[in-house]
C-alpha cells in the first residue's frame, strides 16, 4: 500500500477559508487523513516545515500546441512546465491543428496526457467548427469525450447571432462558454494597447473598446440565454466595470486575469521586446490597478496564465511580425505571491482560492480542495523562497517571457498528483 | 561634448545636447557641400550599407551622397517587403551585413522598431532612415537644421505640423526634436489621424488649421497618402484639401517670414497649394541640401568622430 505523509506544514483550505497547521496522509493516491500529529505507519514522509500546503493548483487556460504545433510545445513538455509551476491540473484551449472541435482530437489529447503521466489535462472543445465562427460543434459529443468547457479562444466569434446560438446550445449540454472578448474590426492590425505608448512607438494599437464591446455583448447574451459565461484574460478597467455590474445583477458570469496583465503595463513594450506581445495586450497603470481591485473584491474569480509558447525563431522578428503570446506556467505562482500576496492585495488563502476551487467550480471539476477521499493533488509552496526567473531553466519548450531576470518570491517546491510527486525542487522524502 | 551612442534610432531618447552636437557638426559639413570638389577623406576605408525595405530614392540618395562626400564605400541593398513576408528575416540579413564588414547600416523599414532589432543584433552602427510610423530622425534633424539656419535658433519658435499625424514618423521625430530644443509645437489634422494621447508628448492639438497656423514661425505640411481615403480615414481628397490644405490666405495667419516645409514628395494642390510650395516662404529645396549635410554629420559622429576640425 503506497503511503505518503506530508508533515509539519500549514495547510491552506480555500473552501473553509483558513490556513492551519496540519499533516496530510495520502494512501493509494487519495487523501486519507488531515490533522495534527499524524503518523505515516509504513509510508514515506515529506517534511514540509515552514512551507504552505495547498490544494493542487489549476490553470484553466493554457495552450499546449499538440496536435499540430509540437515545435512550440507538446502535451508532455507542457505537463512538465505545469508540474514545475505547481499546477496539478490544466485546461487546454482547442486552437490546435486540427482544432479540437471533434471527439477524435479531444480523445487524442487525453491519451497523450495520460502517456505523459504528470498533471491532469482537461481539454476545452471548440465552440464552432474549426473555430471559424460559423457552425456549432457537436457539443454533447465533445462533452462525452471529456471536454470541460467550450471556447474559440484566439478566434473570437464575430457574429452575435452565432454566439447566441452557441450559448443556448452549450447551456443545454451543460458546458460553460469561455470567451476571448475581442471585436475583430476594432482590433484588426493592432499589436499593442492603443494609447500613449502605441503613439510614441508608432505601432498599430488595439483599443480597450475592442475588448469591452465584446464583454458587454457576451454579458448581454449570457443574461439572455442563461448560459454560464467565463471571460478569459480580462485586461481593462472598463471590462472590470461591466463584469462587476453584471455579477451584481445576477448574470452567470465569471472572469479570469493573467499574471502578466496584473503585473505589466504597455510601458514594457518600449524596446520592442516581442515577449511583451500578447493578446489582449498589456494595458495601462489604471487598468492594472482596476484588475487588482477586481481580484480583491471578487469581481475576478480566477488567475489563469494563458500559457502560449512559441519558438525562439518566431519571436525573434520585428514586433509587428511576431505571434502573440507568452509562457506563464512557470512564473505564475511567483508573480501571484510577489505582486499580490506580499503587497497585501490578496491573502494567501484568497490567492489560492483563485488558483484552485474557483476554476474547479467553473469547469465542474472535483479538484481544488483538500479533503478526505479526494484525489491527493497537492502543491507545496515555500513563501520565503526567492529566485531570479531564468527562461533557460524552463521545462516548457517556450522561452518567450518578459519576466526574465525578475526576482520572484513564493515558489512551488513540490507538486503532487494523485499521490505521486511529479515535481520536487529540494524536499527530502524519507521512506 | 562627444558622441557616445552606437546607433541613431530616434530623437525620443536623445538629449538636447546630443541634438545640438549633430546640428553643430552639420555646419562644417554643409560648408564642404559648397566647395568645388565635394570630397574629404574622413571615412576612407569605411563601409556604409543602405538597407531599404521600402522604396525611397530621395532618402537613399541623400545618404549615399553623404557617404560618398566623406569617401566611404557604400553598398545599397534594396529589398521588397515581400521578402520579409516570405520569411527572410531581418536577422538573416543582419548576418549578411556582418559578413560584408559593414561599419554603418542605414535601415528603412515598413515596421516600427525594426532598427532597434537590428541594432541589438549587429555590431555596426545603425541609423534609422524611417521605420513604420515610429521615427524618421534624420528628416527631423535636417528640418531642425534648416529652421535654425533660417531663424538663428529654435527656442521659443511656434511650429505647426499639419496632416496625417497618426501614420507620420516625420511628425513624431519632429515633435521630439522641436520640443527638446525649446520650440512650441502644435499639430493639426483630421480627428481620425490624430493618435491617442499625443498631448502627453508636449504638443498642443488643434482641430482647425487656422488655430494651428496662428502666429506660427514654421509650418510643416505632411504628405497625405491618398490610399488612406479608401481605408475610411477621411471622406475625400477634396474635403481634405478644403479643411487642411495650405494656401496663401491661410499662410497669412502665420508670422510674416514663416517657413513652409514639406518632407516631400508633395501632392500639389492637396496638402499644399502650388504657389505656396514654390513661394518665397518655402524652404523645401533647401531641406534637400541640408539633408545631405546632416547625414554627413551623423555618419561622421557614428564612425567615431568628435567635433571636426574647422
Ligand atoms: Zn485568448
Ligand atoms: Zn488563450
Amino acid at each position: 500500500m503506497h503511503k505518503l505523509l506530508i508533515k509539519g506544514g500549514r495547510v491552506i483550505d480555500p473552501q473553509a477559508g483558513e490556513m492551519i497547521p496540519a499533516d496530510i496522509l495520502i494512501v493509494e493516491g487519495k487523501i486519507a487523513a488531515v490533522g495534527p500529529g499524524l503518523e505515516p505507519g509504513e509510508g514515506a514522509v515529506m517534511d514540509v516545515a515552514g512551507k504552505l500546503v495547498a490544494p493542487g493548483l489549476i490553470d484553466m487556460h493554457v495552450h499546449f500546441r499538440e496536435p499540430g504545433f509540437e515545435a512550440k510545445e507538446t502535451i508532455t513538455s507542457g505537463s512538465r512546465a505545469a508540474a514545475r509551476g505547481g499546477f496539478t491540473a490544466v485546461a487546454c484551449m482547442p486552437n490546435t491543428n486540427p482544432v479540437a472541435d471533434n471527439r477524435a482530437v479531444i480523445s487524442y489529447i487525453k491519451a497523450r496526457a495520460k502517456e505523459a503521466g504528470l498533471v491532469k489535462v482537461y481539454p476545452i472543445g471548440a465552440l464552432t467548427r474549426g473555430s471559424r465562427g460559423e457552425e456549432l460543434t457537436e457539443m454533447a459529443d465533445l462533452k462525452e469525450a471529456g471536454a470541460v468547457a467550450l471556447s474559440d479562444d484566439g478566434r473570437p466569434v464575430a457574429s452575435a447571432a452565432v454566439m447566441r446560438r452557441a450559448m443556448q446550445y452549450a447551456r443545454m449540454v451543460g458546458l460553460p462558454v469561455i470567451s476571448h472578448c475581442e471585436e475583430p474590426t476594432l482590433s484588426a492590425g493592432g499589436v499593442m494597447h492603443e494609447g500613449y505608448m502605441s503613439t510614441v512607438l508608432g505601432l498599430p494599437g488595439i483599443p480597450a473598446a475592442a475588448e469591452e464591446i465584446m464583454v458587454a455583448r457576451d454579458i448581454i447574451l449570457s443574461e439572455y440565454t442563461g448560459c454560464p459565461l467565463h471571460i478569459a484574460h480580462v485586461s481593462t478597467a472598463g471590462s472590470v466595470r461591466l463584469i462587476r455590474e453584471a455579477k451584481a445583477r445576477g448574470v452567470p458570469v465569471t472572469a479570469e486575469v493573467t499574471p502578466h496583465h496584473f503585473t505589466l503595463t504597455d510601458r514594457a513594450v518600449a524596446d520592442y521586446d516581442t515577449s511583451t506581445k500578447v493578446n489582449p495586450p498589456l494595458r495601462t497603470e489604471e487598468d492594472v490597478a482596476a484588475l487588482k481591485e477586481a481580484l480583491a473584491d471578487g469581481t475576478i474569480d480566477v488567475i489563469a496564465t494563458d500559457h502560449a509558447p512559441h519558438t525562439l525563431e518566431e519571436k525573434d522578428v520585428e514586433y509587428q511580425m511576431a505571434p502573440f503570446g507568452l509562457v506563464g506556467l512557470e512564473t505564475a505562482l511567483g508573480l501571484v505571491w510577489t505582486e499580490l500576496v506580499i503587497p497585501g492585495v490578496l491573502s494567501p488563502v484568497e490567492a489560492i482560492r483563485k488558483l484552485t476551487v474557483n476554476p474547479a467550480r467553473i469547469l465542474g471539476l472535483r479538484e481544488g480542495v483538500i479533503k478526505v477521499g479526494a484525489d491527493a493533488d497537492i502543491t507545496i509552496i515555500d513563501p520565503q523562497l526567492t529566485e531570479v526567473v531564468d527562461p533557460a531553466a524552463f521545462a516548457s519548450k517556450g522561452r518567450n517571457t518578459p519576466f526574465a531576470g525578475r526576482s520572484l518570491q513564493g515558489l512551488p517546491v513540490a507538486t503532487i498528483v494523485r499521490g505521486q510527486v511529479v515535481y520536487n525542487r529540494n524536499l527530502a522524502v524519507i521512506a | 561634448m562627444n558622441w557616445k551612442r552606437k546607433d541613431l534610432l530616434g530623437l525620443q531618447n536623445l538629449s538636447a545636447e546630443e541634438i545640438k552636437l549633430i546640428l553643430d557638426t552639420a555646419v562644417p559639413m554643409k560648408e564642404i557641400l559648397g566647395r568645388a570638389i565635394k570630397k574629404v577623406p574622413t571615412l576612407r576605408g569605411r563601409t556604409v550599407v543602405t538597407l531599404f525595405y521600402e522604396p525611397s530614392t530621395r532618402t537613399r540618395t541623400s545618404f549615399e551622397l553623404a557617404a560618398k562626400y566623406l569617401s566611404a564605400d557604400s553598398v545599397n541593398i534594396s529589398t521588397s517587403t515581400s521578402s520579409v513576408v516570405k520569411g527572410e528575416t531581418l536577422k538573416d540579413t543582419a548576418r549578411t551585413l556582418a559578413a560584408m564588414g559593414a561599419d554603418v547600416v542605414i535601415l528603412r523599414h515598413p515596421m516600427a522598431g525594426a532598427p532597434n532589432l537590428l541594432a541589438r543584433t549587429i555590431r555596426a552602427a545603425v541609423i534609422n532612415a524611417g521605420d513604420g510610423a515610429h521615427e524618421h530622425p534624420t528628416q527631423a534633424l535636417l528640418d531642425l537644421f534648416t529652421v535654425r539656419e533660417k531663424k538663428g535658433g529654435l527656442a521659443g519658435l511656434n511650429v505647426a505640423i499639419i496632416g496625417d499625424i497618426l501614420h507620420s514618423r516625420v511628425a513624431r521625430s519632429n515633435i521630439w526634436g522641436f520640443t527638446k530644443m525649446g520650440a512650441r509645437v502644435r499639430i493639426c489634422g483630421p480627428a481620425t489621424m490624430i493618435p491617442p494621447e499625443i498631448e502627453a508628448t508636449g504638443v498642443q492639438v488643434c482641430t482647425r488649421i487656422e488655430e494651428a497656423l496662428d502666429g506660427a514661425d514654421v509650418v510643416m505640411m505632411l504628405r497625405i497618402q491618398l490610399e488612406r481615403q479608401q481605408r475610411g480615414l477621411f471622406p475625400s481628397i477634396r474635403e481634405y484639401a478644403r479643411l487642411f490644405g495650405l494656401n496663401r490666405e491661410r499662410l497669412a495667419l502665420a508670422r510674416s517670414g514663416a517657413l513652409v516645409m514639406h518632407p516631400g514628395p508633395i501632392n500639389r494642390g492637396v496638402e499644399i497649394a502650388p504657389e505656396v510650395a514654390d513661394g518665397i516662404n518655402s524652404v523645401i529645396n533647401e531641406q534637400v541640401t541640408n539633408g545631405v549635410a546632416v547625414r554627413m554629420a551623423l555618419l561622421y559622429l557614428l564612425s567615431g568622430g568628435g567635433m571636426p576640425d574647422a
